[in-house]
């Protein structure tokens, strides 16, 4: 299942938070979206979930998304949002309770997402007995028990320290070597966004536009710290977003 | 620069941190007890304090075990604590009730709320004879009294705690398509426990002075009629026993709330 988003603008009172953005999100790849502060980028993916409505364009599905996906378009958040009170295993049969899978069929799907992201120890554990890195784990696996068509992750690392970040960036390449999935990344960090990226779209500032959209070819698993072609790609995206983050900055916060 | 070190003076740096972290150190409030008590068994003893002014804790002891002896206590305390269970309960269940659905629908909220301001600043005793001409003299009417009291500050505490939830939980439920009905009942009810429970050591302190008000104001046996007796007839022993006893019924209600909120709520950081 691709989306395209169809000439998407959208306002916050009189506020034009983006304009005439489109973009195709085909399968199997992974977009990036980065961008100034306050560009909308947690906006859009917003938009493109369903959780907002644009004010102008839509979000269109292309094709069916497959038969056993249970939420086609899935988030992880940036601040995890796991419920305290479950455990990890209470939490991922959260997502499946209400699509009536339960027992023995909830017990292979947790088992299975859990050992694909390293957690199968920790499944009594409580939020409160893990570690920021742990939590967005938790919150991964909780993302891939509903098999989704398109994954939304919004800003998934920027709350982990840089180590923990690295790891879980090898975690989610690894995933994705093993089994392609479609997901729109948006971050901040123009190192995560060539690492991860098939494709980067730049935003400009407020009101967000599509600056410029940079593929990145090496394949993902070869993308190796330091490697000189995603350092001057980096650069390039750096050189592209500096004026934007420096004005961006300087403006008044009135939302 | 060497020679210089030597003449500075050295010093470790002062401590400047620390506190402000409560810690548990339950045999503090035992000993402040115990120590209260015992100053003022030994200033009646010596007569600094004279039998006018408090009475000995030892005599109000004894007038304790007169009264458990006699049967009497048990007279008195069932019917407070039956009156107590029902009235509270019916209260609080009503006011979760309220709360939850102020907290969940505006319409509600815009209708209610004021209403509820408008009856939270009621001293609920002065409504007293209106209960009775209602429900008559009997318990219905200090069932009632307890209730009206108990309910509008657990209504405030529980859709203050239903606002409290976390809207970033309650959107990751509706980002896996969870059903409205699963989302109150798995994200917004146990998310909102926590200000529920400490509403109701509020809640509960406020039914335990409703309870002794109506006793007083009509009835036979009960923890507020045997005050109210031993109050007329400036018998300070027994009133001290009665008082006595109300503490540590409210010390039992919240070590109650106590263990539900460790059972319950043993997730919190």
């Amino acid at each position: 299942m691709d989306l395209r988003l169809e000439d998407i603008g959208h306002h916050y009172g009189d506020m034009e938070i983006m304009q005439g953005i489109n973009l195709e999100i085909p399968a199997g790849k992974i977009i990036c979206i980065v961008g100034p502060s306050g560009c909308g980028k947690s906006t859009l993916l917003r938009l493109i979930g369903g959780l907002e409505r644009p004010t102008v364009g839509q979000v269109v599905q292309l094709g069916e998304p497959p038969e056993d996906s249970i939420n086609p378009l899935t988030y992880v958040f940036q601040d995890f949002a796991l419920l305290p009170w479950r455990t990890v295993e209470g939490n991922i049969s959260l997502v499946l309770e209400d699509h009536g899978i339960r027992g023995s069929k909830a017990d292979e799907i947790i088992s299975d997402v859990l050992a694909r992201t390293k957690l199968t120890d920790f499944r009594k554990a409580l939020p409160k007995q893990l570690s920021g890195g742990m939590k967005q784990r938790v919150a991964i696996s909780r993302a891939l028990a509903v098999k989704p068509a398109v994954m939304l992750m919004d800003e998934p690392l920027s709350a982990l320290d840089s180590q923990t970040r690295e790891l879980l960036m090898d975690d989610l390449i690894g995933l994705w070597t093993r089994e392609p999935f479609t997901a729109v990344y948006v971050t901040h960090n123009l190192n995560e966004a060539v690492r991860l990226g098939h494709s980067i779209v730049v935003l400009s500032r407020r009101p967000g536009r599509i600056r410029e959209i940079v593929d990145v070819k090496i394949p993902l698993a070869d993308r190796e710290l330091g490697d000189p072609e995603l350092e001057r790609q980096q650069k390039h995206l750096w050189n592209l977003m500096r004026d934007e983050a420096m004005a961006a900055d300087k403006e008044l916060i009135n939302v | 620069m060497s020679e210089a070190s030597k003449q500075v003076v050295q010093k470790p740096v002062d401590f400047r941190g620390g506190g402000f972290a409560p810690q548990s150190k339950t045999w503090v409030g035992f000993l402040v007890f115990v120590l209260l008590i015992g100053f003022i068994e030994f200033g009646t003893r010596v007569g600094f304090i004279t039998s006018l002014t408090l009475p000995k804790p030892s005599d109000v002891f004894a007038t304790f075990v007169d009264l458990w002896k006699s049967g009497l206590l048990w007279k008195h305390l069932i019917p407070s604590i039956s009156r107590l269970i029902i009235g509270a309960a019916m209260g609080a269940s009503i006011g979760i009730g309220v709360g939850v659905l102020i907290g969940l629908f505006s319409l509600v909220r815009a209708g209610l709320v004021p209403l509820v301001a408008a009856i939270f600043p009621i001293p609920k005793i002065a409504l007293l004879p209106l209960f009775v001409i209602w429900f008559g003299i009997d318990e219905p009417s200090k069932y009632a009294l307890i209730a009206f009291g108990t309910f509008t500050p657990t209504v405030v505490a529980t859709y203050g705690a239903v606002d409290n939830v976390d809207r970033s939980l309650i959107r990751m439920g509706q980002s896996f398509s969870l059903s409205w009905f699963s989302i109150v009942t798995k994200i917004v009810l146990p998310g909102a426990m926590p200000g529920i429970l400490s509403g109701l050591r509020i809640s509960l302190a406020i039914a335990i002075i409703l309870l002794v008000a109506a006793e007083m104001l009509g009835a036979e046996y009960g923890i507020g009629a045997y005050i109210l007796e031993a109050g007329s007839l400036y018998d300070l022993e027994r009133l001290f026993v009665g008082v006595t006893i109300l503490s540590i019924l409210g010390v039992s209600v919240s070590a109650v709330i106590g263990m539900f909120e460790n059972k319950f709520l043993d997730w919190r950081t």
